[in-house]
Parts: C-alpha cells; structure tokens; sequence
C-alpha cells in the first residue's frame, strides 16, 4: 500500500512537471500550429539564471528559492515572447519553416548553454525542508513533490482563469477554436501570438527552476529530456487542450513510475507505447478537437 | 498548385516505361556530368588535391578519406531522408532509427552470427543480408503503424519509435549493444580490404558506391509512377483520393523504400567507422538530418547531397577551429560561442531558413529568377 502512495504522489509530481512545459505547447499548437522544439531551451535558460540569482542572493532557503522561481518566470516570459517576435512571426502561415527555426533554435541553445555553463551537470541546493520526507498511510513521501504539485496546480488555475475571465483569454479560445474567423471580425489575433508564447514560456521558465529542485541539478540538457515526453503528453491530451494537457501529464507519469517500479524499469517504454496506442485509436487525443 | 496533377497519376492508363521518360527529361549534359563528377570523386584517393581550410590534407591521407566519405555516407542519408519529407513530404523524426538498425544490425548479426564452418566471405554477406531483412521489416512495422496517422501526429509516432529504439540500445539487452559505450566492430568476417587504416581508400570507394546506389534508387523512384503520385499527395491528398488512388499504399512504399536506403547508408557507417555510437538513433541525430536536408535545399535532390557534405565538413573544420590558438585568444563573449560547433551550425540554419528558403540548392535559381518566393515549397499534407 505504501508503495502504490509513494508511486502515485511522485508520479503526480512528474507529472506536475510534465505539465508546465506541456501547457505551453500545447496552448501554442492550438492557436498557432506551431510546434516549438524550443520550449526545452526556454526551461534550461529560466533553469540556469534562477538558479544563478538564487545561489547569489541567498542559497538553500526559501527567499532564494522565491527568487529563482521569480526570475525563471520571467526569463522564461521575455525569452518566449522575444523568439516568437523576432524569428517566428516573420514566417507567418508557414508551420513547417516555424517548426524548423525552433529546431535551429534549440540545436544552437543547447549548444551555447554547454558553452557557458559546461557539459556536467551542476548539483543545487534547497530549503531543508524540501529535501526532508513526510509519512503519508505510511509512504514516506519527498517533500519537494508537494512543492510541484502545488505550483502546477496554482498555473493551471491561473491560466484557466486568465483564459475564461478577461478579453485576451477570450481572444486566445476563440482563435484556437477558428483563427480565421476571429481575423474576419477584425481582432489583431498576433498580439495574442506573443502573450501565449509569454504565458508558455514563463510556465516553463517556472518548470525549469522546480525541474532543478526535483532532480538536483540543472544542465544544458534538462529541457530536451523532459521535452520529448512534453510531446508525448501533448498529443496524447490533444492538441490545444489545456485540460487534456493536465490529465494526459498525470496519466503519462504515473504510468511512468508504475512500469519503472513494477515492469523493471521500462517506464519509457510504456509511455511510448502508450502514445502509439492512443494515436491508432484515437488520433486526436484524449481531448482534442477534431482536425 | 501542380499543372501536372491531374494527367500523372491516371491509374487506367498503361504504364510508361521509366527509362524513356527520365531520358526525355534529363538532357545529355547533366547526365555526363555526372557522370564525370562520380568519375572524378572516385580517382580521388590517387590524386594529391589540399584545399587548406577545407580538408584536413592532402587527398590521399586516410584522415581526409575518412571524413570524405563520412560526409558521403552522411549525404547518402539524407538523400534518403529528403525523399520522404521533401518528395511526400512525410515529416519523420524517427529516421535516425533505421539508420542505427543497419549499423547494429551489420554489426550484431556479425557478433552472433558466425557458423564457423562457413567461409567468411559468406558469413559477410550473410549477415549484410540479414541486416537488410531486419531493416525492411522494421520500416514496414513502423511505417504501416505511422502512417495512420498524418501531418504532425506522424511525426510524433515516428519520434515515439525512435526514442524507444534509443531506450533499447542504451540499456543495453544481454551486452549485445554495448550501451552508452557503443558497439565495436567484430572484424573476424569482414574481407581483409575493409579494415585497418592502409585500406581507407577501400572504405572511401564503398562509401561513394552506397551514395551513387541510394541517388540512382531515389531517383528511379522519383521517376516512377509511386513517386508521382507521392508528390500528388504532398501537393493535395484529397485530389489524389479524387482520382481513386490511396496514398497510403504509395506512402508506405516510400517510407520503406527510404528506411532501407537509410539501414544501408548504415551499413556502410559501421564498416568505416569500425564500430557504432548509440549518437546515431537519438533524436538530435534525425533534427542533424532535417538541418542537412533544409540546408541544402529540400526541392533539390543534389541539395541533399550538397547539405550532407557542406555540413560535415563544416561540422569538422568548426571542432577543429574551436581548439585552435586563435579562438582561445579571444575575449570570452567570443570565444565562448564559437568554440561551439553547433551553436554556429543552428545559427547558420536559421538564417538559412529565415533568408534563403531554397537553401544551398536553391541559389542559383534565385539568382536567375529574382523571385523572392522560392518555387518548390515543401508543404505539409493539408488534411492533417
């Protein structure tokens, strides 16, 4: 019984991770079709400058760790909203040259991330009680899980609520839902290009300095690992739904740590399977609209 | 829109034979041409040709030979890989996977497969011969299971086998990959001309046949009646369903066709490189092919080749020119970014895709047009 716990709150926890880098893509896909290899670097970077204000300001302790969350929300924005500015809105209408800048984009990154920060990965520290265990129906449960779990609860709930409750949230559901029609009633439908690669990269950024916490580490390959199962993710949710997204996260790694645990360690495996699965069965994914 | 469409793929007419049609089409010139240029890349190795900045050396060193005809191995693939995306326009990311199934698969059926009573030279061919079985059924697996699905849904099954095939040789099962290590080559049944530094020039000649044999194949499939209607498909699926031909059965043919050039190109890495490197079936390695292939220019079957090489070379002078004094010397916001090859490489790729939609191949025709608009656009099948 503990173990089935222990599996079930970390596979939340990977799954809360999986979630913030999916949200943004597929919030992207739905708008702009665009599918952004580029969003693994937008987590690395937030990942790298948070934790190197965080280690600046204060090390191991929640002020730090504030900060770092701050800072990767915000790198993570800015760096979003300037390649969807500057590389991605000039090939308008062209989703195959707009995939591949972001393929170019992510290949460079990586590249000058290891340039930079070199090729090893660089162990952080944490708040004493995040790295402490708390005793769940006797599961002893890591206390950073809770952490992930809560911060992607409170994106979900904040980009709900923006999308329901104010006029660009409308812009943006009514342009995934018919972009040409919501042009035809005269809505400049770019400006909200850039607020939903904002929001995206911010919800990475974030995901990248939690990305740090949970694994204890960050390096210039964090984004493209939790990246392809991003992917995985987003298609299985379906492309452009948020709530596919959310539920397809939980599904994926849970499913995850259950194989890993029970099948000798063919998580990825499973997981892999499992999207080919759904993609026979259902090509639209759990939740996608029909194409 | 192609003018074409409608009178290629009729299906009740009888077919023209291939041959006379691509000589209608492809004047003498280009055909000598090429011919001479095979020619003159094959007396290469006895010739002593430096191109300093380019080549490591003088033509006839094993080292030049060596990335050569890596770079011609490299090209071969991504002849292949233009193929699918650029003539059916079938964006893969799971490419790499049939590429790593001919170097493991050459290079595990010659570790397991060794009957000792047999000459070697059987146990050679044997071996090649098993490999191509197991890379037909693999892409006719993959392919018939992909194809399903289209446009980006594609691309993410494609991507899904290629990272579970990766999983697979990094874990290494009964030591038969060699893990992260990678698998070395077991030279007890290759001929004695394939192996060792003195027989580079061998290797070289090897690695210009594979490439003449995967240009001559895309090209009579392009030429076909299949490749027609591939290029239909890309243009308008639905038209093509119009006409009463599934662009299933002609997809899958190509992926096939493609991934077996591909496990060949394989082959051939594992024979120069005496040994394969689980680099070659992760992702990165199929976007490396997607740069190459957009590089080069994907409306052009020689871009790829262009692509293949220039980005090779490009790629080995960049490591080279990373560890020199004169980048060391430099001030760190410098020195840092180009002492990293594929920071320049994704750079280059960008302003590639951003300024020059036709790529290296398509220079020329820009020139003599004029048209901003480059002519061949690669679309994505439109009913995705």
């Amino acid at each position: 019984m503990s173990t089935v716990v222990l599996l079930l709150i970390t596979g939340l926890g990977l799954g809360a991770l999986y979630f913030l880098v999916a949200s943004g893509l597929s919030l992207i896909y739905g708008l702009m079709g665009v599918l952004n290899f580029a969003h693994g670097s937008f987590l690395t970077i937030a990942a790298f400058l948070g934790w190197e204000v965080g280690r600046r300001v204060s090390d191991g302790t929640w002020w730090g760790l504030a900060l770092s969350a701050m800072v990767g929300l915000a790198v993570g924005a800015i760096v979003a909203a300037a390649t969807e500015y500057l590389l991605i809105r000039r090939l308008y209408e062209r989703h195959i040259e707009q995939a591949l800048v972001t393929v170019g984009l992510a290949l460079a990154s990586v590249a000058l991330f290891e340039g930079i920060w070199g090729t090893d990965p660089i162990y952080t520290r944490k708040p004493d009680w995040l790295a402490q265990t708390t005793e769940i129906l006797g599961a002893k449960i890591p206390n950073d899980r809770f952490l992930l779990i809560a911060c992607a609860l409170i994106v979900l709930g904040g980009i709900v609520l923006f999308l329901r409750r104010t006029r660009y949230g409308l812009i943006i559901r009514a342009g995934v839902e018919n972009r040409s029609m919501v042009t035809a009633l005269g809505i400049d439908v770019r400006r909200s290009f850039t607020i939903v690669f904002a929001i995206g990269g911010a919800a990475a950024g974030l995901g990248g300095v939690l990305a740090s916490v949970y694994y204890g580490y960050v390096s210039a390959h964090l984004g493209s690992v939790l990246l392809i199962f991003a992917f995985i993710v987003t298609v299985i949710g379906g492309l452009g739904s948020l709530t596919g997204a959310a539920i397809a996260s939980v599904l994926v790694a849970v499913l995850q740590q259950f194989a890993n645990f029970y099948l000798a360690g063919t998580g990825d495996f499973v997981v892999v399977v499992a999207l080919a699965v759904v993609l026979l069965v259902r090509p639209r994914g759990l939740l996608g609209k029909v194409a | 829109m192609n003018p074409q469409l409608t009178d290629a793929p009729a299906p009740a007419r009888p077919s023209a034979p291939p041959p006379a049609a691509s000589a209608r089409r492809r004047p003498l010139p280009i055909v000598l041409g090429g011919v001479a240029l095979v020619v003159g890349l094959a007396v290469l190795p006895l010739l002593a040709i430096e191109i300093p900045g380019v080549l490591p050396g003088p033509t006839y060193t094993p080292g030049t030979l060596q990335l050569l005809a890596y770079a011609m191995l490299i090209a071969a693939l991504a002849l292949s890989y233009r193929m699918m995306f650029g003539l059916a326009g079938l964006l893969s990311f799971g490419h790499a996977l049939f590429f790593a199934a001919g170097a493991y698969g050459l290079g595990m059926s010659l570790d397991a497969f060794a009957p000792a009573e047999w000459p070697s030279g059987l146990v050679f061919a044997a071996s090649i011969g098993i490999t191509l079985v197991f890379g037909l059924v693999l892409a006719a697996t993959v392919g018939a299971l992909a194809l399903r699905v289209t446009g980006i849904s594609f691309a993410m099954v494609t991507l899904a086998f290629a990272q579970a095939g990766s999983v697979l040789i990094r874990r290494n099962p009964d030591s038969a990959t060699g893990g992260d290590e990678g698998l070395s080559l077991d030279i007890a049944n290759v001929p004695e001309g394939l192996v060792g530094v003195v027989n580079t020039r061998n290797l070289y000649w090897m690695a210009l046949a594979v490439l003449v044999f995967v240009y001559l194949v895309v090209l009579w499939v392009e030429r076909s009646r299949a490749g027609h209607v591939a290029e239909a498909a890309r243009e308008n699926e639905l038209r093509v369903r119009v006409i009463g031909i599934r662009p299933y059965s002609v997809k899958l043919l190509i992926f096939v066709v493609a991934s077996v050039l591909a496990a060949i190109a394989g082959m051939g890495y594992l024979l120069l490189q005496s040994g394969a490197s689980p680099r070659i079936a992760t992702a990165d390695f199929t976007l490396t092919l997607l740069v190459i292939v957009v590089l080069g220019g994907v409306g052009y079957r020689w871009g790829a080749i262009v692509g293949g090489i220039v980005y090779t070379l490009l790629d080995q002078r960049l490591t080279a020119l990373a560890g020199s004094d004169f980048i060391a010397g430099l001030p760190a916001v410098l020195r840092v970014p180009l002492s990293e090859p594929l920071f320049i490489l994704g750079t280059l790729f960008i302003l590639v895709v951003l300024f020059l939609p036709g790529g290296i191949a398509g220079i020329p025709q820009r020139i003599r047009s004029g048209r901003k608009q480059h002519p061949v656009e690669a679309e994505e099948a439109t009913d995705a």
